[in-house]
């Protein structure tokens, strides 16, 4: 620590000039997402490079909000992302309990089998997937996206809380199975509150995949109404021009939740992602 | 209170047998200690005990009932972890008033006998702390708390004073003896530390590469050894072991030195001699059995440690009270205190003399 302190002042400039230039590149594109959401319409085309707009407007915003089908778009994609984050990290949750903790007949060919999932480009199953989910009759459901992100995100997410189940000594187990507990009240008592790192870690994950997919939802959904946010956005994009303004507003609404989430899950996540990273 | 049973239990992982031929009988109140170098099975046997790990074969019984298939929680067995195993997330009085919380037990018969606990092991004040605001010391008190509230049948101690410094494991022995004199109930402690099992234990149990060598006292093990194993294991610093050849009147060593033994030692199968470091004299040069030179003294105070160099037989090591006035390079005899010898044949058993 004294090390630090005693470093010459053009190094403490020069590290803290570092990590603002860092922010800066970081955060633009978020800061030009707000401006151009910020700005008059009449506007965009003008002074459309300038750093900071002459006009503020949260005409955009109404318009977003009362005009367009946005509403209907978030809540679809709210109710997607939280679906499929929340089957995830069940399933995952699971079946990273039974990797860390149990051996078993074909735990290696499971392993390697999921791994072998995540070799393949998006691309090459899409034809597949899209024809499965119409037999199935749920194009344009809301279900075929859960469904499929699940499917999508549980290998990761499995190996991603079976490091944190592996971070949980099996002693504690033992000791709440030698205190009177079952195993699935040792799970549910010790384990799991221990676990919350993980959860959130994994919720977190998921969620943000989720929230931001486009292609299986461009190709799954086509009616308006089951559109998610994504493919949602894509309608201010028309055949003649552009309603940059609006699209913008659309993306700043749509950080929100995102941004929500993970100030929830912080805490959880910092602590999470670090003792994984030290125990996986 | 409870009297326990092993018959024949076995434990295999696969094909390896880890553990095999286990009889074992332990009254109710004893305090058996499983002793061994690592990887000799002690911990897989406790656990067995606890129902953490299934019995591959035999039969354990609690006081005459088969416990085999029995899960861990209807044993009413209370076990102390080397990790102490103490839950991160709950508070020193929630941790030790776990085993109630999952019995359903009354809130206030709950506090009642944590606070008796906590007052039992000095834990009084920190009984709102998190295990991880606490010392070593603490938190192996948090454990055995834990352990001793519920009032089980038996308690169960793997190696629980090996994460502790030298100072507070002495101090933590005590008290696990003073609990034992206490609660007189039956303990079962694995460690693979000699000087604990001697201090604590009624009996011994000495296991190596998954066999029980011997049980015994631990005045039995030290001065009747069953094998060679036993008698290196248990004695500290290890007794010496030299190669001899048994004759008619005693051994004759590898370097032709006789040395001649009482008649009820004497046998032709007598392969190894071997004697604890404080059962040979120093005497003058050119007296005594063996005639060694001394290679590094340690004087302790108490005792002097002596390191010699026996020609054509190679180092031993003398153990005498008091201060020793002997240095490094200084020629010694060196005599045997026959009658306190033990003889070796070529399996490691021991050859018994009549006791």
């Amino acid at each position: 620590m004294s090390a630090t302190q005693n470093r010459h002042p053009a190094m403490v400039l020069g590290k803290y000039a570092a990590l603002a230039f860092y922010l800066i590149f970081a955060l633009f594109p978020l800061y030009w997402l707000l401006k151009i959401g910020l700005t008059p319409d009449e506007l965009i085309y003008s002074e459309g490079t300038r750093l900071f707009p002459s006009e503020v407007t949260f005409s955009n915003f109404t318009t977003v909000i009362f005009q367009t089908d946005f509403v209907a778009y978030f809540r679809n994609s709210l109710v997607v992302s939280l679906g499929a984050a929340f089957f995830t990290t069940l399933f995952a949750a699971g079946a990273g309990y039974a990797f860390s903790r149990f051996v078993f007949k074909g735990k290696r060919i499971v392993i390697a089998i999921m791994l072998v999932t995540q070799m393949f480009p998006l691309l090459m199953i899409i034809a597949p997937i899209y024809k499965i989910v119409a037999e199935l009759g749920l194009l344009n459901s809301l279900i075929s996206l859960i469904v499929v992100y699940t499917a999508f995100n549980i290998p990761f997410a499995t190996f991603l809380m079976q490091s944190f189940f592996d971070g949980i000594p099996k002693d504690l187990e033992d000791a709440a199975m030698m205190d009177g507990c079952s195993r699935f009240q040792a799970l549910c008592k010790v384990v799991f509150p221990l676990t919350l790192p993980g959860l959130g870690a994994t919720l977190g994950f998921v969620f943000t995949a989720a929230w931001s997919e486009l292609l299986f939802a461009l190709m799954l959904i086509s009616k308006n109404d089951a559109m998610t946010f994504p493919v949602g956005l894509l309608t201010f994009v028309s055949k003649f021009s552009v309603d940059w303004g609006q699209m913008m507003a659309a993306g700043v609404l749509a950080l929100i939740p995102s941004c929500l989430f993970f100030i929830f899950i912080q805490r959880y996540l910092v602590q999470g992602l670090t003792s994984g990273a030290v125990k996986g | 209170m409870a009297r326990i049973e092993l018959r024949d239990v076995a434990k295999r992982y696969g094909s390896v047998e880890v553990l095999r031929n286990i009889d074992l009988e332990i009254q109710d109140g004893e305090f058996i200690v499983l002793v061994g170098p690592s990887g000799c099975g002690k911990s897989t046997l406790l656990r067995m005990v606890a129902g953490l790990e299934p019995i591959s074969s035999g039969e354990f019984l609690i006081d005459g009932e088969r416990m085999n298939d029995v899960r861990p929680r209807d044993r009413d067995i209370a076990m102390v972890f080397q990790s102490y195993a103490l839950y991160p997330h709950m508070d020193v009085a929630r941790n030790m008033g776990f085993s109630m919380e999952i019995r359903k037990d009354p809130v206030a018969e709950r506090k009642s006998k944590v606070a008796q606990a906590a007052r039992t092991l000095g834990l009084t004040n920190l009984t709102d702390r998190l295990p991880k605001a606490l010392s070593g010391g603490q938190r192996q008190r948090v454990a055995m708390g834990r352990a001793i509230i519920r009032d089980p049948r038996a308690f169960l101690f793997d190696e629980p004073l090996s994460n502790l410094d030298a100072a507070l494991r002495v101090e933590m022995r005590l008290e696990i003896a003073r609990l034992h004199q206490q609660l007189s109930a039956t303990m079962i402690y694995v460690t693979h530390d000699q000087v604990e099992a001697l201090t604590l234990a009624d009996r011994i149990v000495v296991l190596n590469g998954g066999d029980i060598q011997q049980v015994g006292s631990p005045l039995e093990l030290y001065e009747r050894p069953a094998n060679k194993f036993v008698a290196q294991f248990i004695g500290s610093p290890t007794m010496n072991v030299v190669p001899v050849v048994g004759t008619e009147t005693g051994v004759t060593a590898g370097n032709g030195t006789e040395i001649k033994l009482q008649d009820e030692l004497r046998t032709a199968q007598a392969k190894e001699l071997g004697v604890r470091p404080e059962h040979i004299d120093v005497v003058d040069n050119g007296t005594g059995d063996l005639s060694a030179v001394a290679d590094v003294v340690e004087h302790l105070g108490s005792d002097t440690n002596i390191y010699v160099n026996v020609e054509g037989i190679g180092s031993m090591m003398v153990r005498k009270h008091g201060n020793i006035p002997v240095k490094p390079g200084e020629r010694l005899g060196l005599r045997i205190q026959t009658e306190n010898a033990h003889l070796f044949a070529k399996d490691g058993t021991a050859l018994r003399r009549v006791a």
